[in-house]
């Protein structure tokens, strides 16, 4: 079989599955369009969660930034796995025991107030098409090499493979389907990892792989340092971002994953309370086992890039080479004309650039896999974007049809109504998201990594304050959001496209990123919150009820 | 433990958060950011240790502390219950 048709066949039977189980679980109720009748299992809410939260970043672009970062990378790795901790102990079981639909109703109910929740659907609104954005992209990245099409018309038709489910389904068509997707993803970024394992290091665990010996008797990660400090890149387990810098972001990460409310709405999904937790913990595990298998892919893509090119006749490469150069992800700058490709951690006598996205993605043929597993690593990565893309559709459309349109503007709307309004919002955010992925910001992961600085920013300390601290009230709540957001916008748009005299990283404040930025703003947006509440007057007798009663479990169902 | 009142059940809840949340920050901001040189002196099988913590020993850690609060939990919600 030739790869082309491999791909085509495999991409499209997963489709096939996607769009049947769309059809099968169709929502029929504002309900099940929301939060999927709220009879979703513990385990497979698990799957969805993971495959919502994992993107196209996680997928492709998160082992190559490793690849490229080293220990500086483990601030993905650790920010976007230890908020999970975050979620289940601080957030998820109560917001499952106050029982609405979305991160704006709880925001609105708990803060009394329709400005307070006319906020919060901002805050989502901007949090989520930041981050839908990558995804878009994403999409793009993989037909575009994948499917031999331009990358704006693979964002095109991952644009209307979305839309159909999400539309037609809602909550309960996108969790099913997610559940298929999380398979189908996992699957496809298990087996070449297991494959290039076995091959560099004969064992089959890529966990403990990397941290083995190769064929020639030295340890995988001994051998890479060496060959970074050969050719003048700083030493992989060390790398060389400051302390700090690490701290705040991995933080900004780790509180920005608690906060995002596409992955907090799927806790409302599940049955009881008890189930809320055990549906975190789940989820946890689906997603550790594709983060911890990044790092060690990371580490053996690292090794194999340089080995085979690195001092090599460029006409010897490989046909990966060639083929990656025609998307110019790969490019080769022949600067002393000897044919011979130099890559080297000096920018002056470096020859290759290298795209981060396609590490994982080239991984399999640089390591000559057989076709089918290259096939399946398209079917995965496209698993990934189109989950992730679909959760935070969902999570614009009910900002929209329910918190904006049923709550504030119009509350006498039919069900019937609502439905229609959260498909039609659904559709134009498509076709938003659609213009971002074609005219992106930054590449993939960094632009989803702002988009959990905006919601450290802003959701989490109005949310784990209003669970935690009794006294906080409306005025508090609404001018720390209001602030977060406004300060973490300001610094990525100052450093990040330039707006207010821009200024590169010798301005950063205290020298922190604007990934880290979110840890800085959050801490701002608690410091205001709780020093306007304590000026203003307290929240009513019955808002102190309400929160305790989201503290105690007693729901014996629903 | 014997049945107890919605204050203790909460006080309860407030002593495991700050126990395990406690955990969390020792492994991931501990072991894997402030305390990396010092523990990437120590070798540990193929890695080094600070760098094992980061990239893969605290990822192990946050599940399994899900997974202990979840049963800490669901003994006291059981004892909760039976007091009422």
């Amino acid at each position: 079989m030739s790869l082309q048709f491999s791909i085509w066949l495999i991409v499209g039977l997963t489709f096939a599955l996607y769009i049947g189980i769309a059809i099968w679980s169709r929502a029929s109720s504002t309900n099940e369009f929301y939060v999927a009748g709220k009879g979703v299992h513990p385990i497979a809410n698990g799957m969805a969660t993971a495959a919502d939260w994992m993107s196209a970043a996680s997928f492709i672009s998160m082992a190559g930034i490793i690849s490229f970062l080293g220990y500086d990378g483990s601030v993905y790795l650790m920010g976007w796995t230890g908020g999970y901790v975050l979620l289940a102990l601080l957030l998820a079981p109560y917001l499952r025991k106050f029982g609405k639909f979305t991160v704006p109703a709880f925001i609105g109910d708990r803060y009394y107030s329709n400005t307070a929740r006319t906020v919060a659907v901002f805050c989502a609104l901007i949090v989520s098409f930041t981050y839908i954005a990558g995804q878009m992209r994403g999409v793009g990245v993989v037909f575009s090499r994948y499917l031999e099409v331009d990358i704006n018309s693979g964002v095109f038709i991952g644009m209307g493979i979305v839309l159909f489910y999400a539309i037609l389904g809602g909550m309960k068509g996108i969790t099913y389907t997610q559940v298929a997707q999380y398979c189908v993803l996992i699957f496809a970024f298990m087996v070449p990892a297991i494959f290039i394992s076995i091959e560099m290091t004969n064992n089959p665990i890529p966990q403990l792989g990397f941290g083995s010996v190769g064929s020639d008797g030295v340890y995988l990660l001994d051998k890479l340092n060496g060959l970074h400090q050969e050719l003048g890149f700083s030493q992989y387990t060390s790398g060389s971002k400051s302390k700090l810098d690490i701290f705040f972001i991995t933080a900004a990460l780790m509180i920005g994953t608690a906060g995002l409310p596409h992955v907090i709405v799927r806790f409302f999904t599940v049955k009881k309370v008890s189930d809320a937790r055990k549906s975190a913990g789940w989820a946890l595990l689906f997603i550790a086992i594709l983060y911890t298998t990044a790092p060690a892919i990371a580490v053996f893509a690292r090794t194999n890039l340089i080995e085979t090119v690195s001092e090599k006749n460029y006409n010897d490469m490989p046909s990966w080479f060639k083929k990656w150069e025609d998307t110019g992800l790969l490019e080769f700058n022949d600067k002393n004309n000897d044919q011979i490709i130099q890559y080297n951690g000096n920018e002056t006598i470096n020859e290759l650039t290298i795209d981060r996205d396609i590490m994982v993605l080239a991984n399999p043929e640089i390591a000559q896999l057989p076709n089918w597993v290259i096939a399946l690593l398209a079917a995965g990565a496209l698993a990934a974007a189109l989950s992730t893309a679909a959760g935070l559709l969902l999570v614009i459309s009910s900002s929209v049809s329910h918190d904006l349109i049923k709550r504030i503007v119009k509350p006498d709307i039919s069900e019937k109504g609502e439905l229609i309004v959260a498909r039609f919002s659904a559709f134009f955010a498509v076709l938003l998201a659609g213009y971002f992925g074609i005219n992106p910001p930054d590449f993939v992961a960094a632009t989803v990594a702002l988009a959990f600085g905006l919601a450290a920013a802003s959701f989490f300390p109005a949310i784990v304050l209003g669970i935690f601290y009794k006294r906080m009230n409306k005025e508090g709540a609404i001018s720390g959001m209001v602030i977060g957001i406004l300060l973490m916008l300001f610094y990525m748009t100052k450093f990040k496209f330039g707006w207010f005299g821009g200024g590169d990283s010798s301005d950063w404040w205290f020298g922190i990123s604007p990934e880290g930025f979110g840890t800085v703003a959050m801490i701002v947006n608690f410091i205001v919150s709780i020093t306007i509440s304590n000026l203003t007057k307290e929240p009513p007798k019955e808002i102190i009820d309400l929160v305790e009663n989201i503290r105690l479990p007693n729901d014996t169902d629903d | 433990m014997k049945s107890i009142k919605s204050k203790d059940y909460w006080r309860n809840n407030l002593k495991y958060l700050i126990i395990l949340l406690s955990i969390w920050f020792t492994v991931s901001f501990g072991f894997g950011v402030i305390l990396v040189d010092q523990l990437n002196t120590i070798q540990f099988f193929g890695f080094k240790l600070g760098f094992w913590f980061a990239q893969q020993g605290s990822i192990y850690v946050f599940v399994i502390l899900i997974f202990v609060y979840i049963y800490l939990m669901n003994r006291l919600d059981k004892n909760f219950r039976s007091s009422k």
